[in-house]
């Protein structure tokens, strides 16, 4: 369990994180959303007890981050901003070193270094030092020492930025499978991600929590949430017949190929009407969908078109 | 002990010093100049005395260069690379990873001062020396290392660029050698009452290494580099625990 209660940084006269309180329980992937600036990074780093909090305080695992902080950092596994790591070391030094002062030893140390560093993919890797790494390399050293104590608790700072679409897609599923009895906080300005590996959202900005729910429940709040997108050749006809249909609220061109959105008043459905619809004209569609909400929509439109 | 964290950290220092070329360069310019001083400048041969006295005599002013280089990247590049972040959120106190850094800095230094041991052989193999003195000397001359280190350290924790470290370093310790100088105490002799410019004057590293560096083991020398170690640190830490959100 992680209790985050009232927690605020100040930093001269900008107030980075202001008043924040939120509880995440075992077997939740918690994805942090925001602008750049929003608080996200200084939040984690008063979690994690490398920053002091103005006010308020974290417990982590039932330990206080300020009153036992040595059991607190036990507990968790931290990947901060940029994967930071000891670049004249090798990889096997350095998951060694940090293994060692986690109090990692024997056979427990052997077997987590050995299913970490293929779980992470780094074998190949093991004794080249960190200096030479590329940037995938580096980030998938971070998440190793993060993981190399199995700890309860994982806070990852953008833990897939800078990876390649291949990478990025490893680093997800090994976030999801070690979900289950984990409790993960990731940090991200990609929207993808969240829906990705996420069982639950929060959007910050100005270091205020904005909103908070499952990357589907946030979706809803999207205009586009049961809004129905269909491509067909007469785009033009179709619009003009669909803007008359009771509980639409409007039809959007959209500006790539044949598309157009229609848009349902708030609390209605137009699914039935426009297929209905589209039969009776006898339209030739390519493709008639209903959409379930779009996070970036609704990002843009809580941190007021402050995205990143 | 093996596996507490000060011992785990201060191996990983200690590695990362010969992890790179840095610790063989430093050795090699260390044993030279000390050969250069001693011999040339020294007068070594030409004062026909069995003793070091002019090896250890320029040991306060080799120190002045090359300590702020091994101190200044200890915590400024820590925080250029921010693994001052990965460091801090480890299960290890703030302080034990101080005290870590300084040892293995200092069992570093005293690494390069063990390797002039043919100095001491020589001066055996020409007449009877005193070796009682020049142990003496060796350990004074390693606590007055471990003065520079601490400032160095301390300087080092309130900037990430290590260029800045090492200048401000060179510039505290000197001051720190030239303490009991006229230099020094007539710059503040002037605005300073008598009793705070006595006791500045009393925080010369020369002086204090002067009685260790010819062999007397007077307390209250060790005492004083004990506590300048200490209260350097003290600092290191205050500075590191205000300066780490920046």
């Amino acid at each position: 369990m992680v209790e985050v209660q009232q927690l605020t940084k100040r930093f001269g006269s900008r107030l980075a994180v202001d008043q924040l309180s939120f509880n995440v329980g075992p077997g939740e992937v918690l994805g942090f959303l925001g602008p750049n600036g929003a608080g996200k990074s200084t939040t984690m780093k008063m979690v994690t007890g490398f920053l002091q909090p103005t006010s308020g305080t974290a417990r982590v695992n039932g330990f206080d981050i300020l009153e036992q902080p040595l059991d607190a950092k036990k507990a968790m596994g931290y990947l901060p901003e940029g994967a930071p790591a000891y670049g004249d070391m090798t990889v096997q030094q350095f998951l060694n070193f940090i293994a060692d002062i986690r109090g990692l030893s024997g056979d427990f140390k052997r077997a987590r270094m050995q299913r970490v560093v293929e779980d992470v993919h780094l074998t190949q890797v093991l004794a080249q030092r960190i200096d030479t790494l590329s940037k995938g390399f580096r980030r998938r050293v971070g998440l190793a020492q993060a993981i190399i104590h199995d700890p309860k608790v994982l806070i990852l700072d953008e833990p897939t930025d800078g990876l390649d679409p291949n990478q990025k897609h490893e680093v997800r599923h090994l976030i999801r499978n070690m979900s289950k009895d984990k409790i993960i906080v990731i940090s991200t300005h990609i929207l993808e991600e969240v829906e990705a590996v996420c069982t639950r959202a929060m959007i910050i900005a100005h270091g205020k929590l904005l909103a908070d729910g499952t990357p589907d429940d946030l979706a809803a709040k999207s205009r586009y949430h049961g809004a129905v997108t269909l491509k067909l050749a007469a785009r033009d006809e179709a619009a003009r017949v669909l803007k008359e249909l009771p509980d639409v609220l409007e039809v959007k061109n959209e500006d790539a190929s044949n598309e157009l959105t229609v848009f349902p008043r708030p609390g209605a459905a137009v699914l039935q009407s426009v297929s209905a619809m589209v039969e009776q004209k006898r339209w030739t569609v390519q493709a008639l969908y209903q959409q379930k909400g779009r996070l970036d929509d609704v990002f843009r439109q809580i941190t007021g078109g402050a995205a990143a | 002990m093996k596996n507490h964290p000060i011992s785990i950290l201060l191996k990983r220092e200690l590695n990362s010093y010969f992890a790179t070329p840095l610790a063989y360069v430093f050795i090699v310019i260390f044993l030279a100049l000390t050969g250069v001083f001693t011999f040339y400048l020294g007068n070594f041969f030409e004062r026909n005395q069995a003793d070091l006295a002019p090896f250890f005599g320029f040991h306060p002013w080799l120190y002045l260069f090359l300590i702020p280089a091994i101190a200044m990247g200890i915590w400024a590049e820590e925080r250029k690379t921010g693994t001052i972040e990965l460091l801090l959120t480890l299960p290890i106190t703030l302080w034990q990873t101080v005290i870590a850094k300084f040892l293995a800095a200092w069992a570093f230094i005293a690494i390069a001062l063990a390797c002039t041991f043919p100095m001491w052989i020589t001066v055996n193999y020409l007449g009877d020396a005193d070796n009682g003195a020049i142990f003496t000397a060796y350990i004074g001359s390693l606590l007055m290392a471990g003065g520079y280190l601490a400032a160095g350290m301390c300087i080092s924790a309130l900037t990430r660029s290590q260029v800045i470290a090492f200048i401000v370093s060179l510039v505290v310790c000197f001051v720190f050698v030239m303490a009991g100088f006229p230099m020094v105490v007539d710059v503040v002799r002037g605005w300073l009452p008598n009793g705070i410019v006595d006791a500045l004057a009393g925080m010369s590293f020369l002086t204090h290494f002067q009685a260790l560096s010819k062999g007397v083991l007077d307390l209250r020398d060790v005492v004083y580099f004990v506590a300048m170690i200490a209260a350097w640190l003290y600092a290191s830490i205050l500075i590191i625990d205000l300066k780490k959100a920046e």
